[in-house]
């Protein structure tokens, strides 16, 4: 892009987003330091674990200090549901949301009235990056509830000035109906629902034509640059990624650029860092890593290094939008989704960019993974067409045959394929359920 | 304008600020709230020169002044109001003034003086009306005016201000606040410290609560004002339970 095309990009906060990245060290520090001092004075949970690691929080000086702080884990925030972690009375909680319980009990956080109006900001960043105005008419599929991915969306495409359709997630039928009649132009859901809402799009026969979309904002869920291009194609749309989790704030952690050449971080809020997720030592620059986050900001759940589980890649170079904030990469997958199938570490990101870059597949895909005799094995379900899938023999095995190829070849070790019926496999509400454990079975 | 890292200042063995980060943009006012003995006053007078600190970094403007002489700082462009006014009480307004100018003549401005002296008369009319006026025989108010003026006179690019409402009637603070603003409007950063944290969060743009030697928050002054914790330890309680909802 050139230099004008790049004055030109809009931020939300453009004081913040091209910062000086020399002031926003400043910024961080000063932030980082309160954080600590009154994460010390408030949790005797924090207290104890400095106290424990030998660390005086007033000894932390600077960012790489930060790193003799012991990480917090998702296992520590399950051990003091619900309130353990709160830093503020809970009557200056004014909303209470819950990462989803898909893995484990749920963990609560809450927000006071300033989390909120940061949460919100950052959210309308990750949104007018991504192309939002307030000319734009949001539909936002995410589900409204416990998830922060609802309100969250809701929240800053409200502050953005954009007409918002609290569609929640769920029927498609009546979702694709509001999309025509409202006159819907932007998309905020899961890449997979979208996928799913274009499958059903194509199967009503409802022409591209009689839409009026023009932006995708998809995040929720790891997913691939095979799987934008489909849905870009299909929908006619630019899609961007975007990032969050609840445990820290939600949507809004982190957001594409019309660049889409990676996620800017909302720095101001969080101080990220890139660690080996099995060391826990930084990562080699350049190297793809755990992305541990410490709120700045957060006066009811403020968190010190936590671990998201996320893989990715971290870069403060700078990006030609403008921003100065730094960018992470697409996330890779996550470290509790890191399968070993005899013994060769297999993420299901990579299963899909196999199954996107091939002909007469659907990116809906599942992997069951099964035990026979202390062997873990994984399966990899398929959609077909109907075409493939009842009529033709020969063609299916052929497919079957490429998937299987091409899937050894990525991920260095031989993994089952099954074609299934379109529409066979789970689709959740919105958040596909990629990996079917049966090892304990 | 200013950016402090890790600032630690000692009195004999007591720390009197343990670990204090903050930075003053171009153009800001800055407010610094805490109860007494916080480090408040430490701080300013340390970015003055008037202390020196036992660790960490002052940049005014790019430079490290930390144990600069106050003259040398004053010279760079940072002025402090100290708090209790502390006006020459035995010599005329305008003598006080003219001190105020005294690194102007030593900058070889002269010629701008008399233009500083108009403007601070336009600030505070009252300064005119008693140039010829012993500074003891002022009000507790129309001392601060000749302070904050005095202050002026040697054109700071950073005003640092403590505690200017002390002791002075609601009516003269609501004046003098309104002189912070025309002073950052004429180009001026303000970094302010006050007891009267609800006026002090009210002009400003961003704050910083210390205690104890350390800042415990920073953010907007929108945010602080909105920060329960403020409300309790600073601003005289948290609204009722029954109001909270009707505030805009």
């Amino acid at each position: 892009m050139s230099d004008a095309s790049a004055q030109a990009a809009v931020c939300w906060q453009p004081e913040i987003e091209r910062m000086d990245r020399e002031a926003l060290e400043q910024l961080q520090l000063e932030r980082l330091e309160a954080t600590l001092t009154r994460v010390y004075r408030t949790l005797p949970f924090y207290r104890q674990r400095l106290d424990a690691a030998g660390v005086d929080p007033d000894a932390v000086r600077s960012v790489e200090d930060l790193r003799r702080v012991p990480f917090t884990t998702k296992e520590d925030l399950r051990a003091s549901y619900p309130y353990g972690l709160f830093a503020v009375p809970l009557r200056d909680v004014v909303r209470l949301h819950a990462s989803s319980g898909t893995t484990g009990l749920a963990t609560v956080v809450g927000y006071t009235r300033n989390d909120l109006r940061h949460w919100g900001s950052a959210v309308a960043r990750v949104l007018v990056a991504g192309g939002v105005t307030r000319e734009d008419v949001v539909q936002v599929a995410f589900h409204y509830g416990l998830f922060t991915g609802g309100f969250g969306l809701h929240q800053g495409a409200e502050l953005v000035g954009a007409s918002v359709i609290p569609m929640s997630s769920g029927h498609s039928r009546q979702q694709l109906r509001i999309m025509q009649d409202y006159r819907t132009t932007a998309l905020a859901c899961t890449p997979s629902y979208a996928m799913h809402l274009a499958d059903e799009l194509l199967e009503a026969g409802v022409p591209r034509g009689a839409l009026s979309l023009r932006l995708g904002l998809f995040g929720g869920e790891p997913w691939s640059e095979g799987l934008r291009r489909q849905l870009e194609e299909k929908l006619q749309i630019s899609a961007t990624d975007n990032y969050g989790l609840s445990e820290v704030l939600g949507p809004g952690v982190a957001g594409e650029c019309g660049e889409k050449r990676g996620l800017h971080l909302a720095e101001d809020h969080l101080l990220a860092e890139l660690v080996d997720p099995v060391s826990g030592a930084p990562a080699r620059p350049g190297a793809v890593g755990e992305l541990v986050l410490t709120t700045l900001t957060k006066e009811a759940f403020p968190l010190l290094r936590y671990r998201t589980g996320d893989l990715t890649t971290l870069t403060t170079e700078r990006c030609a939008c403008g921003r100065t904030l730094a960018r992470m990469g697409r996330v890779l997958g996550r470290t509790d989704d890191l399968l070993i199938v005899k013994g060769v570490k297999v993420y299901p990101s990579q299963i899909e960019a196999v199954l996107v870059a091939l002909e007469g597949a659907d990116p809906h895909y599942q992997i069951v993974l099964t035990r026979r005799a202390s062997m873990d094995e994984a399966t990899v379900l398929v959609e077909v067409s109907e075409a493939i899938f009842f009529d033709e023999m020969r063609r299916q095995s052929g497919l079957r045959e490429t998937i299987a190829r091409r899937l050894a070849e990525e991920l260095g070790v031989h993994v089952a394929v099954r074609l299934v019926e379109r529409k066979s496999l789970d689709r959740g509400d919105g958040k596909a359920a990629r990996v079917v454990d049966r090892r304990g079975a | 304008m200013l950016r402090i890292r890790n600032l630690e200042v000692a009195y004999g063995r007591r720390l009197a600020l343990r670990r204090v980060s903050l930075h003053v943009d171009q153009g800001e006012i800055v407010s610094l709230i805490g109860a007494n003995g916080a480090g408040k006053t430490t701080l300013l007078r340390t970015v003055a020169g008037l202390v020196r600190p036992a660790g960490g970094q002052v940049l005014f403007r790019g430079r490290d002044t930390a144990g600069l002489a106050t003259e040398r700082v004053v010279a760079l462009g940072c002025s402090l109001v100290p708090e209790g006014r502390q006006v020459f009480a035995t010599m005329p307004v305008l003598e006080n003034l003219l001190l105020g100018a005294t690194v102007q003549y030593r900058r070889g401005r002269r010629a701008e003086v008399e233009a500083d002296l108009a403007r601070a008369y336009r600030l505070f009319p009252r300064l005119e009306q008693r140039a010829g006026q012993l500074a003891g025989t002022l009000s507790g108010g129309e001392q601060q005016m000749l302070a904050m003026a005095r202050a002026l006179m040697a054109r700071p690019a950073l005003v640092m201000l403590d505690e200017p409402s002390m002791g002075l009637a609601p009516l003269v603070v609501k004046d003098l606040f309104a002189a912070i603003r025309t002073v950052r409007a004429e180009g001026a950063t303000v970094l302010l410290v006050e007891q009267n944290a609800r006026a002090a969060l009210r002009l400003a743009d961003r704050g910083y609560v210390l205690e104890t030697g350390r800042v415990v928050l920073e953010g907007s002054a929108r945010a602080l004002l909105d920060n329960r914790d403020v409300q309790r330890a600073y601003l005289g309680g948290e609204p009722s339970a029954a109001r909270e909802g009707e505030r805009p």
